[in-house]
């Protein structure tokens, strides 16, 4: 059976101990996902952590992360298994060139060619016919990419967890692994999906929330300017951007000044560097219309030290 | 308003819980009850933030549904106290929220199975090229029989999932290789292969329900509707003073329900316009993200605009770059001597590639063919 925590702030210290500040919200999720046995729909913005997160419970619960990144047109032979042709045509051969094909009849051949050896086990199945005894933990990364017809077949898998091969038989567990779906929303998961999860809506960090973060993952980062970065992006997030920034940028971005030796923000700064935080030509000339000096200017109040 | 009896034990408290939030149309299946009320054991019901977020997880399962979520959690929660304090006593609490709507979900019985189709065609001769805005509503209902038997197709994009050919395609088919090789003791004599499989473009449907229109968004409504519940991978929202998805009320199969909740949902018919700001919040919120990727974009509107054309040229752009097609449909267009004046409609032209009249059935017969070879 996986770990489970006795508290909900015991998942707040695991995860903060592997690098994941996580809010109440997020905590309660968790915390009832792993007590609960029942998979986490993560949905919210790019970039404000949802990945991350299910990285953070894999270091936490020393589990290995077994990933499944969705895309369009993934089917079964690419999530759940498929067979090693190559090889089972070289057993054809070699049992025909031994004459042990002429001997044998097709069905016992056919059983040979459909054994687990030539199976390969691709994520699902692998979360599923997993031998340890510490479950894995299993992310099914931007489940929105994926058809219709997928998640119809996930929810099958995610309720029962087992996955049948017709020629082998059924694979099933006692011992689920830790579920952590995530959507970037860009359509809708349907309804039945959903509700064999549990559901959190990410948001971007609180202020103070984010320049912990940024202590956290940039040590180099010095408080002032972690506080600076972070009141920046908070400015950056108020402007009606396409793609405010999310955690992530606010990560890089402060690695990258500290990276240049910067340590406090000012306008050629941000500027320069703004590349790092907004992806969009017209992000860039939104925020030099709204003007830079603002930004700057929340930034530097926002790094005061005040008590 | 409705009246809920809700005790201290938190089984009873859960369900209570869930009906509240049903009445406010945040649906709640039981098995998510259950959950909740699992979570609730875990949780402990003394800590609001704790109920809070247990209940959030459990069942909640649409940003949309957040507001809601806590304009309920907050009554519910009030009351509750005052449930802890005197034990065993069960408390009435009336709770009156400030949705006006009191959904008569089954208030008139579906008046629909119209008799055959040939006797009906001949009415609809006569009103293919009447004005929408001329129309009665008998009329309307029997040009809606003649909009559901538009069949939106659309032209199919390459899908990434493969399917078995016939033909020698570019990649084998390994598994159906091996397959017939066993009959062969080995010999992979016969070569299956696999070729890229068609999928439907996704249709988004963009109608502007402001007051301008509003002769002709009843009945462009009805089109929408035809569109929706045709087929699969169609979308609709409405422009007004807000943005509305109503996608999902529009997809009942029943005409008259799908109006009627989409008419409940929606809550800025024929109000004022400003086109630029919903079309940003629809490429904010769905569009650029991936809804309208790749997909035929159909904007239903005369264009009128109170808001910045600028605003409006500057969403048109992002828009048609993420885009397969876009497609305007202004039911003023065929007004003699029509020449495209309305702000809006002159900033957003340049981003249109099919432009096209909606105001009367063949109009939007035409508009399905230029849907269907976009």
């Amino acid at each position: 059976m996986s770990y489970e925590p006795k508290t909900t702030q015991e998942v707040a210290d695991g995860l903060a101990a592997h690098g994941y500040l996580a809010d109440e919200g997020l905590v309660t999720a968790v915390f009832l996902a792993l007590t609960l046995h029942r998979p986490l729909f993560l949905e919210g913005e790019a970039g404000v952590g949802k990945t991350e997160l299910a990285k953070s419970i894999a270091r936490w619960q020393n589990a290995e992360l077994i990933r499944l990144q969705c895309y369009e047109g993934i089917d079964a032979a690419q999530a759940v298994y498929d067979w090693d042709y190559s090889r089972q045509l070289l057993h054809l051969r070699a049992a025909e060139a031994s004459g042990e094909a002429a001997q044998s009849g097709t069905a016992e051949l056919e059983g040979q060619l459909y054994d687990e050896r030539f199976l390969l086990k691709r994520a699902l199945l692998r979360a599923i016919d997993y031998g340890h005894t510490t479950p894995p933990v299993l992310l099914i990364d931007e489940i929105d990419r994926a058809d219709d017809e997928f998640e119809a077949y996930l929810l099958e898998v995610l309720s029962d967890f087992q996955v049948t091969v017709p020629e082998i038989g059924t694979f099933r567990t006692d011992n689920p692994p830790i579920v952590i779906l995530t959507s970037n929303r860009t359509r809708d998961v349907h309804d039945a999906l959903k509700r064999r999860c549990l559901y959190h809506w990410v948001e971007h960090p609180s202020f103070d929330r984010e320049v912990e973060i940024v202590r956290m993952r940039v040590p180099e980062a010095s408080e002032v300017l972690a506080r600076q970065v972070a009141g920046a992006v908070e400015a950056l997030r108020a402007i009606n951007l396409y793609k405010p920034p999310g955690v992530a940028e606010t990560i890089d971005w402060a690695a990258a000044l500290g990276r240049l030796g910067i340590t406090e923000i000012d306008e050629t700064v941000l500027d320069r560097t703004l590349g790092t935080v907004l992806k969009y030509r017209e992000d860039h000339s939104r925020v030099r219309d709204h003007g830079i000096a603002g930004v700057v200017q929340q930034a530097f109040d926002r790094g005061l030290l005040h008590g | 308003m409705a009246s809920f009896t809700v005790e201290s034990n938190p089984d009873r408290l859960a369900v209570g819980f869930a009906r509240i939030l049903r009445r406010l149309d945040i649906a709640t299946p039981l098995d998510s009850v259950l959950t909740f009320i699992n979570a609730l054991s875990l949780v402990g019901i003394e800590d609001r933030n704790s109920v809070y977020w247990a209940g959030r997880t459990t069942l909640v399962r649409r940003p949309e549904d957040i507001a809601m979520y806590d304009k309920a959690f907050n009554v519910f929660w009030e009351h509750r106290e005052s449930v802890v304090a005197d034990d065993d006593e069960q408390l009435k609490v009336t709770l009156a929220l400030d949705t006006e709507d009191e959904g008569s979900a089954d208030g008139n019985a579906d008046a629909s199975d119209e008799p055959t189709i040939t006797l009906r065609f001949s009415g609809v001769e006569t009103l293919r090229d009447k004005d929408f805005a001329e129309y009665s509503n008998d009329e309307m209902n029997q040009a809606q029989q003649f909009m559901q038997s538009l069949r939106m197709a659309g032209p199919p994009r390459p899908s990434l999932r493969m399917k078995p050919t016939r033909s020698r395609g570019k990649r084998p088919d390994m598994r159906a290789t091996v397959r017939a090789s066993l009959a062969a003791s080995g010999e992979p004599m016969r070569r299956h292969w696999v070729e890229k499989g068609d999928k439907p473009r996704r249709i988004v449907f963009l109608l502007d329900i402001s007051g301008s229109m509003e002769p002709y968004a009843r009945a462009l409504v009805r089109f929408v509707h035809a569109g929706v519940a045709g087929r699969q991978r169609v979308e609709a929202f409405t422009l007004g003073t807000r943005l509305t998805r109503i996608t999902r009320e529009l997809s009942s199969k029943d005409p008259d329900r799908a109006l009627r909740a989409a008419g409940e949902n929606v809550r800025d018919w024929s109000g004022g316009t400003r086109l630029g700001e919903t079309l940003r919040l629809f490429n904010n919120e769905w569009g650029v993200r991936g809804m309208a990727r790749g997909a035929i974009v159909v904007v239903l509107s005369d264009g009128w605009d109170r808001g910045d054309p600028i605003v409006l040229a500057e969403q048109m752009e992002r828009l048609h770059r993420v885009s397969f097609r876009m497609v305007w449909v202004n039911p003023l267009k065929v007004t003699p001597g029509y020449a495209p004046l309305a702000r809006g409609m002159a900033a957003a032209l340049p981003y249109v590639d099919d432009f096209v009249e909606g105001h009367s059935l063949d109009a939007l017969e035409q508009l399905t063919k230029v849907i269907n070879h976009a």
